[in-house]
């Protein structure tokens, strides 16, 4: 079922009109961020607080000779100098990634890229630690590096991970998902077969805050309180527990307010072990910040996929199926963030929006002299690179059987009756209603008359293009039989009290990093309970405080830990009912709810509220067997499935002959999150999305010189766009509830991340479709799309 | 946060202040606005052991006509010349360039004076002096000199303003019936050219070109392009002879590949952007002139 609704008239509730469970309500966290109380890592000061900065490699691959630290240790305010010798004594100079591989906290061998750390100052100050960086003294042998990941499987490439025994090359792993013969024939006795090589460039999550801890080892009692930007702060105390040996007990991991997250703080960083071993060895606690340069730089990269994307299809315009090759640049260590069966994330969500007959896909990972990571930058594990590719596929179909590209897809995406629709890569997708959500933003647009106003354009010479994308996110990772990160189930909790006047806390695994967690959660426990949101506080990000959880990114907050607030606050309702008949003089299965009441059946004058049944759970009631004494419950949540968010995005840009510069002069965007809970924050979402989109379409990559240097470690190289890039977001949405979550909702918090770039790029290819070219790749900057002006697409990598 | 290395610093009063300073200093840095130099000393890029703030110097804040002259002091901060009614009548071309120049935060606090010291090849206000003829007054322990934009420039960071002295005034001549223009090329708001253009032109009573000034920004090219402007004098304008004019340009400059951009791109830009600058100025010089008519 799918409903379509109307923007409400009112934006934002005033307090007449303020929501008790879902609706348009203002962030309950904006107060202490707009007054500049926030609370960030590195406002967080401890009495006797030292601090910490990492000496980084100056080139990309580089056997280390010496250190002498000698004349660093000697500066007056130099507490300790650690190395990577020091580490391996302590057997903390590697630690294990996310993606059963480790990581050299320190160097103690070879350096693998630039930027890699190898020497860690802890100070009095953060002036003296980093003055006292430029006092050790090391010496490096220069190897050549591998920097063009289409040679770093070249027999004869220098071995980056020759530490691991009997390593002779730089492959990493092959994966495939799909039935390969079944496509192959397919693909042989299709009509129509266009293939393309498109490449996702390496860009970066650069979030507003960068990564930092402050680490406070008591060494009489041998606790740990580590306070972290970290978008996974359980995962987290579990494996320093197993990485630093310290007893899980005796962790406590708070990650305070965080700003912005994006997949770059999902993984455990050198900065954060060191922090924690120069603590350990000062008796202080430490705090380790890390510049700007230092994230771009070192922190968790995102894509960098290189994607031979083949398609078929009849000669009327029935897609068949879809096919891809798959190079994929991991750097100097495997550390991407995904489930341990799927080395390649969701990538194999690459059927996308599709009813196909048959698909295959192979990814190759290898390792190259550049930063670890391969994060998830605002998608769920790869669905972005998916998009990507069947969204560039189906528009260069739709030009080569010369179709609009709107009907291309009308004509064959997956239709309402086929759901649950199982895909031939193994999904199974929970709910949609696409035709209607690409009609209705073909509506906003006004499609056919952007049509005809680029045909009148293009006669005069005008350079016009009309980009669509059509996309389908996998998200909300996910059940425990398929799903893990290091051994650990992606699954979450919540833990719910209300108190004896009504008032109520939830506690959840989850943690925010600037999507309005303390907002949402409390809608989704008012819609339940019938208490206001303002009335309902939501406690996250301090292991000490809050139930065991894998914690936020992949939008899998509300799939997982929103399905377990809904369900803890319908445990406390259950129980509500049975206090409530004992206060009536009842039987529980004589009473019925209404929202913030259990009533009498037939008499509903005879009924107790919210607030007044805990205050009989905590009060003096003679309580039924079985029940205790509060209105407290707790939930851990494993989804039986993910959730499939999808949207009809259309781009409308503009592009400057003589120049080559893009506009975006329209973006239309309709969503389908499934049940919206709060959709003025559904709605920043999107346009924070949309914007990361015209970054990563028009102005972001990480580009490397040939000795590997990082040519984007400063903002000033790496562009971030601003509202002078974009233009005023028109959103709309569909409402199509996930069928198997308890409210239905299924996420949004990259639905548009994932879904513009591709949208953008249509429209850049359509609108240079007079120069006969069918592909280019990003970010289409002036000179990029001049050159592919001039019939020369150049990739970037 | 980046930290720059150790270094001292002293706030001036008076431009004879600052001359003392940095007489007493040799290891120093005048800080103006401070968007350029101090994020490269953040960067470590610059490390200078005294910097010597002449945010104080409001003498130097100034936006004066004197004659056939505008007179505009060094401190003159981009918004103030963003603003300007009299620039934007006067000398469109800075109107232009300031509309994009960096971002409202940093023309806030940027000054015209250490825009051009700071001397970057992809500067964008360096340009707009070398068309507009411009003059430099230069103050030091000596007393002042003027000099053009041509003796002013030295090279990419480098000026004719020595250690111990100070820019502390631009001077523009006014030209009747004249227009000028600049369009820019980048990346994206903010970001550096990739390669800007910016004209000069005054027209004769008759509407022939009398004079006219082509610069190019981030092109490798730091001087006016004479062998451009030569296929314009005397003539009335046309379309054609601007599209002879970006032709030669383009030949002129000599622009450096890097992330913005390859070099023949860099070139087809010079090449377009002389062209519609020129358009935009002489059409720009036209409207002065026919307005000045009709007032006569």
């Amino acid at each position: 079922m799918t409903i379509i609704e109307e923007h409400p008239a009112n934006p934002a509730a005033g307090d007449a009109d303020r929501p008790i469970g879902y609706g348009r309500l203002q962030r309950k966290e904006d107060p202490r961020f707009v007054r500049g109380k926030g609370n960030y890592v590195d406002d967080i000061v401890l009495p006797g607080m030292l601090h910490g900065a990492i000496l980084r490699a100056p080139v990309a691959h580089a056997r280390l000779v010496s250190i002498d630290t000698s004349k660093a240790l000697a500066h007056p305010g130099v507490k300790a100098v650690i190395t990577g010798q020091d580490l391996l004594g302590l057997k903390l100079a590697w630690a294990p990634t996310l993606s059963a591989d480790v990581q050299a906290v320190l160097v103690t061998d070879k350096v693998r890229f630039q930027g890699q750390e190898v020497a860690f100052v802890v100070a009095d100050d953060r002036y003296s630690a980093r003055d006292a960086l430029e006092l050790i003294e090391v010496d490096y042998d220069v190897l050549p590096p591998v920097v063009d990941v289409r040679k770093a499987l070249d027999p004869g490439a220098p071995v980056i991970r020759d530490e691991i025994e009997g390593r002779t090359d730089n492959h990493i792993f092959d994966w495939e998902a799909g039935d390969k013969a079944e496509c192959d024939a397919v693909f042989a006795s299709a009509d129509v077969v266009v293939s393309q090589e498109m490449v996702y460039p390496r860009v970066h999550p650069a979030p507003m805050e960068t990564c930092g801890a402050v680490a406070d080892y008591e060494p009489i009692d041998g606790t740990l309180t580590l306070y972290e930007t970290s978008q996974a702060p359980h995962a987290h105390r579990t494996l320093f527990a197993i990485v630093a040996g310290i007893p899980e007990h005796k962790i406590r991991i708070v990650s305070p307010d965080i700003g912005g997250g994006f997949g770059n703080k999902v993984g455990i960083y050198p900065g954060y072990i060191l922090a924690v071993v120069g603590s350990i060895v000062t008796g202080k606690p430490v705090k380790w910040m890390e510049d700007r340069s230092e994230n771009l730089m070192s922190t968790s990269f995102a894509r960098d996929y290189i994607m031979q994307g083949e398609i078929a299809a009849t000669k009327d315009g029935k897609i068949l199926a879809l096919r891809t090759n798959v190079l994929a640049d991991h750097g100097a260590f495997n550390a991407t963030a995904q489930p341990t069966k799927y080395p390649a994330g969701f990538f194999h969500i690459f059927t996308g929006s599709y009813d196909l007959q048959a698909a295959h896909c192979k990814v190759t990972g290898v390792y190259t002299n550049k930063a670890p990571g391969g994060v998830a930058y605002a998608c769920s594990f790869r669905v972005t690179e998916a998009v990507y590719l069947v969204e560039r596929m189906v528009d260069i179909l739709a030009r080569k059987l010369e179709m609009d590209p709107a009907e291309l897809r009308l004509k064959n995406l997956i239709k309402p009756e086929q759901f649950p629709y199982k895909n031939k890569t193994g999904w199974e997708y929970d709910s949609g209603d696409y035709a209607t959500a690409l009609r209705k933003s073909m509506d906003m647009a006004g499609y056919d008359e952007l049509r005809r106003e680029q045909k009148e354009k293009r006669a005069r010479g005008e350079l016009m293009g009309i980009g669509i994308s059509f996309f389908t996110e996998t998200v909300g990772a996910g059940p425990r039989k398929h799903m893990d990160i290091v051994g650990l189930g992606m699954n979450d909790g919540a833990e719910l009290r209300v108190h004896p006047t009504g008032k109520a806390v939830v506690r959840i695994s989850v943690q925010s990093q600037g999507q309005g967690h303390e907002t949402t959660f409390a809608q989704i426990v008012a819609e339940e309970l019938g208490i206001p949101p303002e009335d309902i506080d939501v406690v996250h990000g301090d292991t000490d405080q809050t139930p065991f959880g894998l914690g936020t990114y992949g939008s899998r907050s509300t799939p997982v830990s929103g399905a377990a607030v809904a369900l803890v606050a319908r445990k406390v309702r259950e129980k509500a009912k049975f206090i409530a008949a004992a206060m009536l003089e009842t039987r529980p299965e004589d009473l019925e709810w209404e929202k913030g009441r259990w009533f009498v059946k037939g008499d509903p004058s005879a009924g107790k509220t919210i607030a007044e049944i805990s205050m009989g759970a905590h009060g003096t009631v003679a309580l039924p067997e079985g029940i205790d004494g509060n209105l407290d419950a707790e939930v851990t949540y494993d989804p039986p499935n993910l959730t499939f968010p999808f949207g009809a995005y259309i781009c409308v840009v503009d592009v400057d002959p003589g120049t080559g510069h893009v506009k975006v002069r329209r973006f239309i965007a309709v969503d389908d999150c499934g049940t919206r809970i709060n959709p003025m924050i559904i709605e920043g979402q999107v346009h924070g999305g949309l914007t990361d989109g015209v970054g990563m379409a028009l102005m972001q990559f990480i580009e490397f010189d040939a000795e590997g240097n990082n040519l984007g470690g400063t903002f000033m190289d790496y562009l971030i766009p601003t509202a002078l890039e974009v233009p005023n977001w028109e959103t709309g949405f569909t409402v199509t509830p996930s069928p198997h979550h308890p409210i239905g909702a299924k996420g949004i918090g990259e639905s548009a991340t994932v879904g513009s770039p591709p949208a953008i790029v249509n429209a850049v290819v359509d609108a240079l479709a007079p120069f006969g070219i069918q592909h280019m790749d990003m970010p289409c900057t002036p000179a990029r799309v001049w050159a592919a002006m001039q019939g020369r697409p150049r990739p970037p990598i | 946060m980046q930290i720059p290395a150790p270094f001292d610093y002293a706030r001036a009063t008076t431009v004879n202040d600052a001359l003392a300073l940095l007489e007493r200093h040799p290891d120093s840095r005048v800080v103006a606005g401070g968007h350029s130099l101090l994020p490269m000393m953040k960067l470590r890029l610059a490390r200078p052991e005294w910097l010597i703030d002449i945010n104080d110097l409001y003498e130097l804040d100034f936006i004066l006509r004197e004659g056939d002259y505008l007179r505009v002091g060094a401190m003159t901060r981009h918004t103030t010349l963003l603003e300007s009614p009299e620039i934007a009548r006067l000398f469109p071309i800075i109107t232009d360039a300031e509309r994009v120049i960096a971002d409202p935060i940093v023309r806030n606090r940027g000054t015209i004076g250490g825009s051009l010291c700071q001397a970057d090849p992809a500067e964008d206000l360096s340009t707009c002096c070398v068309v507009l003829r411009a003059e430099a007054v230069i103050r030091g322990p000596g007393g002042e000199r003027t000099v053009s934009m041509s003796e002013f420039h030295r090279g990419p960071y480098e000026t004719a303003v020595a250690q111990n002295e100070i820019l502390v005034e631009v001077r523009f001549p006014i030209l009747p019936r004249s227009g000028s223009a600049y369009e820019k090329v980048e990346r994206r708001v903010g970001d550096w050219a990739v390669v800007a253009a910016g004209a000069a032109v005054s027209l004769a009573e008759d509407g022939t070109i009398d004079d006219v000034a082509i610069g190019l920004t981030a092109a490798g090219i730091d001087r006016t392009i004479t062998e451009a402007e030569a296929v314009l004098h005397g003539k009335k304008p046309t379309e054609g002879l601007f599209i002879e004019a970006g032709r030669i340009a383009a030949a002129a400059s000599d622009p450096i590949a890097d992330q913005r951009g390859p070099v023949d791109y860099k070139r087809h830009l010079a090449d377009e952007l002389t062209r519609r600058v020129l358009r935009h100025a002489c059409a720009r010089a036209l409207e002065v002139r026919h307005t000045t008519t009709q007032e006569g």
